[in-house]
C-alpha cells in the first residue's frame, strides 16, 4: 500500500506546478483526452454524460471530416473515439477514418489506426475489405514493427474472401528471421484455419515446421493450431504423439529460456496446451496412451509448488489421465489429487475438485463415495456455483433409487436461482430424470408439476411436448396408462381449482390438452365442471391467445350434451366474432360441433384406443392447393436448406462455429434437420438430454454412452429393442439386490466416521445415504460398460421399427399446437376440413396439425413451403433411376418413337415416360435419357384429336441449365393420333436440387387459330450425376483445389455388416457416384455433373453416423448433392 | 483455449477496458457488460471467483479498485485463465511501474497494446514477460516522449479525491496491485 500512497504523493506536486513540467508540450495534445475524462468524472447524471458525449462526438466528427486535420490530430482524435465507444456511445463515422489512419499515419499513428479498427469493426464488418491494401503494404514493409501490427490485426479479424489475397505473404514470414514475426504468422494462419480451412491446407507441412521452430513462443503459438487439428481427427496426427511427449518432458524438466517461467512454473500454459492435446490423442487408444504414460506421472510428481498455476496444470493432468486408456497407478495418484481439489479450502479449488469429480464419476463413482460427506456440505455452500456443480455431479450419478432426493434438491436449486440460463438447463435435467427413473405416478406428476410451474415459458418447449407425448403413447400397461393419466387428471383440477393465473402459460396449454383428452377417465368428474374450469382460464387477462386456442380445442372435445353444452354456448359466442383469427376458427369449430352430436362423435369418438394415426407427411391433400398457386404464377420452392444457404451468402459470414460440425456426432440433428429448421432448433441447444449437453461439450464432457434411452429425439431407438425388452422382463429380481447392495456399501464408507456426530451430522449421513445409494454396486457391477441396472418405469410404447422415422417428424410437436401467425391459419383450414371428414379418433387433429407446424415454422413458412414437402415426395417418387426396368405397358408404344440413338437398342434406359400437360387435341409427354456426358431430354406430342394440327413448335427453357436442340419438332402436319418427337439435350449450368423446366408449344388447329399451351417437367439434380473415375492421387489433388465445401453427418446403415461400405454402396447404387476407395473407417467417392463440374465427397464413420464432407469447385453442388444423398439414405 | 471476452471495470461499475475476440453486435456487448458488471460486483469477496453465466464460464479477480474479467467456454481450464489475468496485470505493472487504476484510464490504447502482445485472437499469444515487453517497448520506442502522466489542471479537488478513495484501504483482503511490486521484484531480481 505505502508504495502506492508513495507514487501519488510524489505525482502531487508534480500536478499543481505542471507548466514546469518537461512532458507538458506533449501533454497539452493529450489533454482533450483528459479534459473529458475528467469532465465526465464530474458530472453526476447519466443524462449529464450523455449530453457531454454527444457533444464531444459532434466536435470530434467535424475535426475528422476536415481536411486540414493532420495524422498526428487524427490519432488524438481516435484515443477520444475509442474512449467514447467504451462508455457505450456509437461512433460509426470514425470507422473509415480509423481504417485511414492506419493506411496513412506514420508508424506511431497507424498503430493506433489498427487499434481503434481492431476494436470498432468486428470480422464481418464491410469497411474490413478497405483494410486488406493496407495490411497487404504493410506485410510488405521493411520496417519490422509495420510487419507486426499488419499480423496482428490480420489474427483478430480479416474478411475471409480475402484470405488469399495476403497468405503467400504470410506463409512467406514462417520464415522470417525474427521470431516475433514468425510466431505472429504463425497465429495469423491459425485464424485462417479457424475462419476457412480448406484455405491452409496445403501449407500443414510448414505447420510441422513452426512445431519444430527453435524458439519456444513460435511452437507454442502453433500448437494451437494442432489442438484444433487434433480434435478434429486424432487418427491423423498419432505420430506426432512422441514429439509432443518429447516436448513437455523438456518443458517439465526445465529447458525452457527463464523468461517462459511462470511463479517457477516453467511454461505452464505450454503444458496444459500439450496435455490437452495428449488426452486428445490418447482417448481410446491404448498403444498412444503408453507413450505418455511417463510423462503424466512426471508432470503429477512435479507440481507439488502450493500456487494455483500448479493446480491448474494439475487439473489438466488429471483430465487428460481420466480421458486416455486407463492406468491403475496413475488412476489412483489422480483420484488422490482431486480429492485433495475436493477437500482444499480454497473455494476456487473446491470448485475444480467438484467439477473434475462430475467429469471422472462414470468412470469412478467410488471415488464420489469417498467424498460423499464434502458434497453434502457443498449441496448447502452459500456460494450457488458451488451449488450447482454440485447438483451437475449429482444429475451423473442419479439411478433409480436417489432419483426423488437428487430431484429435490434440485428443485429447491431452481426455487432459489434466478438466472434463466441455469433454469433453463435444469429443469431440462429434471424432466429428463424423472422420466427415466420415475418411481410412481404421483410423484412423477408432482414433480413434473413443478418443473411446469418453475420452468415457466422460458423451458425447452420439447419438455412439454415429450411429456404429453409420453401419457399419449403409454406403456406397456394398458392399466397403468390409465392410471397415470387419471392421476395428471385430477391433480390439475385441483391445481385449476386453486389460482390458475399464477401458472405459466405453457404449464396451462398442458393442462388443457390433458382436461381435453382424458377428463373421461374420472367418472366422478361432470365434463361441465371442467368446461367451467377451463372457460375460467378463458377469462383471465394473463392468459395469451395461444393458451386460449389450447382450452377451446379442449372444450371441443369435451362438450358432450347436458350443462356443458351451455357453456360451450356461452364461450363460443364470446370468441367466435374475436379479433384473432386463430380464436375465432377455434370457437366456430366448437360451435358446430356442440350443435352437431352425430358431426362430433364421428370426429371425436370417446374411444381411448391407441392405434397410431396415419399421418400424411406429404401433405398430399394440399396438392391441389400447389398446382393452383404454381398455376397463379407463384414462385417455386426452395427447399429450405437452399434457403438458409442464401440467406447466409447474403450475410457473407458464417456466425456457425467451424470446429463443430464434422467431429461432433450430432445425435439427433442429423438427416432430417437440414430440411426442417424447426427439428433443429428444438433439438440442439440447450435442451434437457444430458447426453445431448456432453456432445455439446465435445472433449472434456462427460458422454453418457452407457446409459440406454429407449427414444431418443429421433423417435424410437429401433435396435435396441430387443435387448431392453429382455432387461424389461427380468426387472424385479435384480432391481433388489443393488440397493441392498448399494446400502451396504455406503454403510461401509461411512465407517469411519466418527460415531459421536451431532444431530446435523447425522442429518448430513442420510442424506449421504439416500444420495449415494446404488452407487457402489453400480461400481462393483460393470465399471467401464455402465450398463443400466434398473428399469425405467415409463418406457414408451413400442412401435413398429419401420414407423419411427415419420413419427419422429411427428415428435416435433405431438400437441398440434395451435401457433400463432395467420400463415398458420389457412392450413388449419383445410385440415379441419378434414378432420371432419374422417371418422378417426381424437388424437387426428393433434398428429396431423403437427406435421404441418413443422413445415409451418420453416423461415420462409409460407404455402409454398408445405405444399413443395408434397411436391418433392411425389416428384422423386416418379423419378425412375435408369436401373429401374422402364417396360411398362403404358410406355412402350410411345417409347418406340425415341429416336434410335436413345431407344431401348441403345443399351441406354429411359425414365418412365410422364404426361406433362393434355388438351382437346395434343398430349405431351416427356422422358429423360442419361448418356455419359449429358441428359437427353424428349417430348413426345401426340396429336389425340381426330384433326390434323399445324405448325407444332415446342420450346423448352430453364434457367440453371443449358438446352441445346438435338432435334427440334419437323412436323410441319402432325396427323391425327401420330406422334412426333423433340429431343434436347440438357447440362447443367448452377446446380440446384431440382430443375424446372418449363416448356411451351404452340401449334395451329385447322380452323387456323394459334395455340399455345404450357407445360413444366422436373427433373432432380440426381439424373445429372455421373460417377467420375479418378485415383486417389488425383482425388488429393483436386481436392485441395476445391473451394466450396459442406460438411454434415449422415445416417449410417449400421445394421449392417460393414456400415460404411454398405452406406456407399447404396449412394453408390443410386446416385451413380464413383466410389475411389474405402480404407478403414473412411471412404471416398467422387461424381460430376460435367467433365468440368466435378464434386468429392470425404466420409468418414465417426460415432455410429456418417460425416460427410463435399467438395466442389461450383457453387451450390456441394449442397446439392448432399440433399440427394440424405434422400438415398433414408428412401433405402 | 479461447476467450470469448475480457472487461476491466472500476469499483464503481464503469467500464475500463473491453476486448471482444468473438463477434457480437453492439447491444449484445452493452447488455453483457452491463449483466455482468452488475454480477460480479454483487459478489462477496470470499466467493468463488468463477460464475455460470449464460452457456459461458466468467473468471473474474479483483486488483485494488479495477475488476478484470474474462469469459471462457465451459470445458476451459479456469484456474489458468485466473493466471492469465495475473499475467496481463504483471505486464501492465511492470510496464507502467506500479500500476493504478489511473494509468489504464488515461493510457488505455497502451493497455490495448499490451494486451494484443499478450493474448491475440483471444488466444495467449506469447507468455514469456520479457518478450511482450519487448515487442511494446520496440513500438514505443519510435515514440519521442515518454509515456505521459495524466494531465490534472483544474479541478484539482475532485482528483484528489479520486486519489483518496482509490488508495482508500479495502476492510477485506484484496489482492492490491501494488502487491505486485514485492512479489515481482523477488522474480526479476533474479
Amino acid at each position: 500500500m505505502s508504495d502506492v500512497v508513495e507514487k501519488t504523493l510524489t505525482a502531487l506536486p508534480s500536478l499543481l506546478s505542471l507548466d514546469s513540467q518537461p512532458g507538458s508540450a506533449k501533454l497539452s495534445t493529450n489533454s482533450k483526452l483528459g479534459n473529458l475524462i475528467r469532465g465526465i468524472t464530474e458530472l453526476t447524471s447519466k443524462h449529464e454524460e450523455e449530453k457531454l458525449i454527444q457533444r464531444e462526438l459532434l466536435s470530434i466528427k467535424e475535426q475528422v471530416s476536415s481536411p486540414n486535420t493532420t495524422m498526428r490530430q487524427m490519432k488524438e482524435l481516435m484515443v477520444r473515439t475509442i474512449y467514447c465507444e467504451m462508455l457505450g456511445y456509437q461512433a460509426s463515422f470514425s470507422y473509415i477514418h480509423a481504417i485511414k489512419l492506419a493506411q496513412q499515419g506514420n508508424v506511431l499513428e497507424k498503430r493506433v489506426g489498427y487499434l481503434a479498427v481492431s476494436l470498432f469493426l468486428d470480422e464481418s464488418h464491410e469497411l474490413l475489405l478497405l483494410l486488406v491494401n493496407t495490411v497487404l503494404k504493410d506485410l510488405q514493409s521493411t520496417n519490422l514493427i509495420e510487419v507486426c501490427m499488419a499480423l496482428t490485426v490480420v489474427s483478430q479479424m480479416f474478411p475471409k474472401d480475402m484470405i488469399p489475397a495476403i497468405l503467400p505473404l504470410v506463409e512467406e514470414k514462417l520464415s522470417h528471421s525474427k521470431e516475433i514475426i514468425r510466431r505472429k504468422a504463425v497465429l495469423a494462419l491459425y485464424k485462417f484455419y479457424l475462419i476457412a480451412p480448406n484455405q491452409v491446407q496445403h501449407i500443414h507441412n510448414k505447420f510441422r515446421k513452426a512445431l519444430c521452430d527453435k524458439d519456444p513462443g513460435v511452437m507454442s503459438a502453433s500448437l494451437h493450431i494442432y489442438l484444433q487439428l487434433i480434435q478434429e481427427n486424432p487418427e491423423g496426427y498419432k505420430d506426432l504423439t512422441v514429439s509432443f511427449v518429447t516436448i513437455l518432458k523438456q518443458v517439465v524438466a526445465g529447458k525452457l529460456p527463464m523468461d517462459f517461467n511462470y511463479h517457477c512454473v516453467p511454461a505452464p500454459w505450454l503444458q496444459i496446451h500439450l496435455l490437452r492435446i495428449l488426452s486428445l490423442l490418447g482417448k481410446n487408444d491404448q498403444s498412444t496412451s503408453e507413450i505418455m504414460y511417463e510423462i503424466l506421472d512426471e508432470s503429477l510428481r512435479r507440481a507439488e509448488m502450493n500456487h494455483n498455476i500448479t493446480y491448474a496444470i494439475l487439473y489438466e493432468c488429471v483430465k487428460c489421465i481420466y480421458t486416455i486408456h486407463p492406468k491403475s497407478d496413475l488412476l489412483e495418484k489422480a483420484a488422490k489429487c482431486i480429492g485433495n481439489f475436493v477437500l482444499s479450502s480454497r473455494i476456487n479449488l473446491k470448485y475444480l475438485g467438484l467439477k473434475a469429480l462430475t467429469y471422472v464419476v462414470q468412470q469412478d463413482p467410488k471415488l464420489v463415495l469417498q467424498h460423499q460427506m464434502t458434497i453434502i456440505e457443498c449441496l448447502d455452500h452459500p456460494d450457488l456455483i458451488i451449488k450447482r456443480e454440485t447438483l451437475e455431479l449429482l444429475f451423473r450419478i442419479t439411478n433409480a433409487q436417489n432419483v426423488t432426493v437428487i430431484v429435490e434438491k434440485m428443485l429447491d436449486f431452481l426455487r432459489v436461482s434466478k438466472d434463466d440460463h441455469t433454469t433453463i438447463d435444469l429443469v431440462g435435467k429434471v424432466a429428463e430424470l424423472a422420466e427415466k427413473y420415475a418411481t410412481d405416478n404421483e410423484w412423477f406428476i408432482e414433480t413434473m408439476n413443478t418443473v411446469f410451474s418453475v420452468g415457466g415459458d422460458m423451458m425447452q418447449p420439447d419438455i412439454p411436448n415429450s411429456f404429453l407425448k409420453l401419457l399419449l403413447d403409454g406403456f406397456d400397461s394398458v392399466e397403468e396408462d390409465r392410471k397415470l393419466r387419471l392421476f395428471a387428471v385430477n391433480s390439475y383440477i385441483s391445481l385449476l381449482q386453486g389460482e390458475p393465473s399464477r401458472l405459466p402459460q405453457r404449464f396451462l396449454q398442458v393442462i388443457s390438452w390433458v382436461l381435453g383428452e382424458y377428463s373421461h377417465l374420472n367418472g366422478d368428474l361432470e365434463p361441465d365442471v371442467v368446461l367451467r374450469l377451463l372457460a375460467k382460464l378463458l377469462d383471465m387477462k394473463s392468459s395469451s391467445s395461444e393458451t386460449k386456442s389450447w382450452v377451446l380445442m379442449a372444450m371441443t372435445k369435451l362438450c358432450s350434451g347436458g350443462a356443458a353444452l351451455s357453456v360451450a354456448r356461452e364461450v363460443s359466442e364470446t370468441y367466435g366474432s374475436s379479433m384473432d383469427t386463430m380464436l375465432r376458427q377455434r370457437a366456430q369449430e366448437l360451435q358446430h360441433l356442440s350443435q352437431d352430436s352425430q358431426l362430433q362423435t364421428r370426429v371425436l369418438p370417446q374411444s381411448s384406443s391407441q392405434e397410431a394415426v396415419e399421418v400424411d407427411s406429404s401433405l398430399s391433400f394440399l396438392d391441389w392447393f400447389v398446382s393452383e398457386a404454381l398455376a397463379a404464377g407463384a414462385a417455386p420452392y426452395k427447399p429450405p436448406h437452399q434457403r438458409q444457404e442464401e440467406m447466409s451468402r447474403s450475410k457473407a459470414l458464417s456466425l456457425e462455429p467451424y470446429g463443430l460440425s464434422l467431429p461432433i456426432s450430432m445425435s439427433s440433428c442429423s438427416v432430417a434437420d437440414r430440411q426442417s429448421p424447426t427439428l433443429l432448433s428444438m433439438s440442439s441447444g440447450l435442451s434437457g438430454d444430458s447426453t445431448e449437453l456432453s456432445h455439446k461439450g465435445s472433449s472434456t464432457t462427460l458422454k453418457l454412452d452407457g446409459v440406454k434411452r429407449v427414444w431418443g429425439r429421433e423417435g424410437y431407438l429401433a435396435q435396441r429393442e430387443p435387448e431392453e425388452e429382455a432387461a424389461q422382463v427380468e426387472t424385479p429380481a435384480p432391481l433388489q439386490s443393488p440397493s441392498q447392495q448399494g446400502d451396504k456399501d455406503s454403510s461401509h464408507s461411512q465407517a469411519p466416521t466418527p460415531t459421536q456426530t451431532p444431530e446435523s451430522e447425522q442429518e448430513k449421513q442420510q442424506l449421504a445415504s439416500s444420495l449415494f445409494v446404488g452407487l457402489a454396486s453400480q461400481s462393483s457391477a460393470s465399471l467401464m460398460g455402465k450398463s443400466e441396472q434398473t428399469s425405467q418405469r415409463f418406457r414408451r410404447k413400442a412401435r413398429s421399427p419401420d414407423k419411427s422415422l415419420s413419427s419422429s417428424e411427428q415428435l416435433t410437436n405431438p400437441l398440434g399446437s395451435p401457433s400463432s401467425g395467420a400463415d398458420n391459419l389457412l392450413l388449419d383450414c383445410s385440415i379441419s376440413s378434414e378432420l371432419v371428414s374422417a371418422p378417426e379418433q381424437t388424437h387426428l387433429q393433434s398428429l396431423d396439425l403437427t406435421a404441418a407446424n413443422s413445415a409451418c415454422d420453416a423461415p420462409d413458412g409460407d404455402t409454398k413451403g408445405r405444399k413443395t414437402l408434397s411436391r418433392d415426395d411425389s416428384v422423386s417418387a416418379a423419378d425412375v433411376t435408369p436401373h429401374e426396368d422402364p417396360d411398362r405397358p403404358k410406355d412402350l408404344r410411345l417409347a418406340s418413337y425415341l429416336p434410335a440413338e436413345l431407344s431401348g437398342l441403345s443399351g441406354l434406359p429411359h425414365s418412365e415416360i410422364t404426361l406433362v400437360c393434355s388438351n382437346q387435341s395434343l398430349d405431351l409427354s416427356a422422358c429423360h435419357v442419361q448418356k455419359d456426358d449429358s441428359l437427353e431430354f424428349v417430348v413426345f406430342i401426340k396429336n389425340s384429336s381426330d384433326t390434323s394440327v399445324h405448325q407444332v413448335q415446342v420450346q423448352v427453357s430453364c434457367e440453371e441449365l443449358e438446352v441445346s436442340c438435338v432435334c427440334d419438332s419437323p412436323a410441319e402436319e402432325l396427323k391425327s393420333h401420330s406422334v412426333t418427337v423433340c429431343q434436347y439435350r440438357l447440362t447443367v449450368k448452377r446446380p440446384s436440387v431440382y430443375f424446372e423446366l418449363a416448356g411451351v408449344v404452340h401449334y395451329q388447329l385447322p380452323a387456323g387459330s394459334l395455340q399455345t399451351e404450357q407445360f413444366s417437367h422436373k427433373l432432380p439434380l440426381k439424373s445429372f450425376i455421373r460417377p467420375l473415375a479418378v485415383s486417389t492421387e488425383d482425388y488429393g489433388t483436386m481436392w485441395l483445389a476445391f473451394s466450396h465445401d459442406t460438411k454434415q453427418n449422415l445416417p449410417l446403415l449400421s445394421d449392417e455388416q460393414e456400415p460404411l461400405t454398405a452406406t456407399l454402396n447404396v449412394l453408390k447404387k443410386k446416385l451413380q457416384l464413383h466410389v475411389v476407395e474405402i480404407i478403414g473407417k473412411e471412404g471416398i467417392v467422387a461424381c460430376c455433373l460435367r467433365p468440368d463440374q466435378p464434386c468429392l465427397l470425404h466420409c468418414r464413420e465417426h460415432a455410429g453416423m456418417l460425416a460427410v464432407w463435399l467438395r466442389s469447385p461450383v457453387p451450390d453442388l456441394p449442397d446439392c448433392l448432399l440433399y440427394h444423398c440424405q434422400r438415398a439414405l433414408r428412401e433405402r | 483455449m479461447k476467450m470469448q471476452f475480457m472487461l476491466l471495470f472500476s469499483r464503481q461499475g464503469k467500464l475500463r477496458l473491453q476486448k471482444w475476440y468473438v463477434p457480437l453486435s453492439d447491444k449484445e456487448k452493452k447488455k453483457i457488460t452491463r449483466e455482468l458488471v452488475q454480477t460480479v460486483l454483487a459478489r462477496k469477496p470470499k466467493m468463488c471467483s468463477f460464475l455460470e453465466w449464460r452457456d459461458l464460464k466468467i473468471v473474474y479477480k479483483r486488483y485494488a479498485s479495477l475488476y478484470f474479467c474474462c469469459a471462457i467456454e465451459d470445458q476451459d481450464n479456469e484456474l489458468i485463465t485466473l493466471e492469465i489475468i495475473h499475467r496481463y496485470v504483471e505486464l501492465l505493472d511492470k510496464y507502467f511501474g506500479s500500476v493504478c487504476e489511473l494509468d489504464i484510464i488515461f493510457n488505455f490504447e497502451k493497455a490495448y497494446f499490451i494486451l494484443d502482445e499478450f493474448l491475440l485472437g483471444g488466444e495467449a499469444q506469447e507468455t514469456s514477460k520479457k518478450n511482450v515487453l519487448k515487442a511494446i517497448e520496440q513500438a514505443d520506442l519510435l515514440q519521442e516522449t515518454p509515456v505521459p502522466h495524466p494531465d490534472l489542471s483544474g479541478s484539482l479537488d475532485s482528483w484528489v479525491d479520486t486519489l483518496k478513495d482509490f488508495h482508500r484501504p479495502s476492510s477485506d483482503q484484496l489482492p492490491a496491485m501494488h502487491i505486485f511490486v514485492h512479489v515481482t521484484f523477488i522474480f526479476w531480481g533474479r
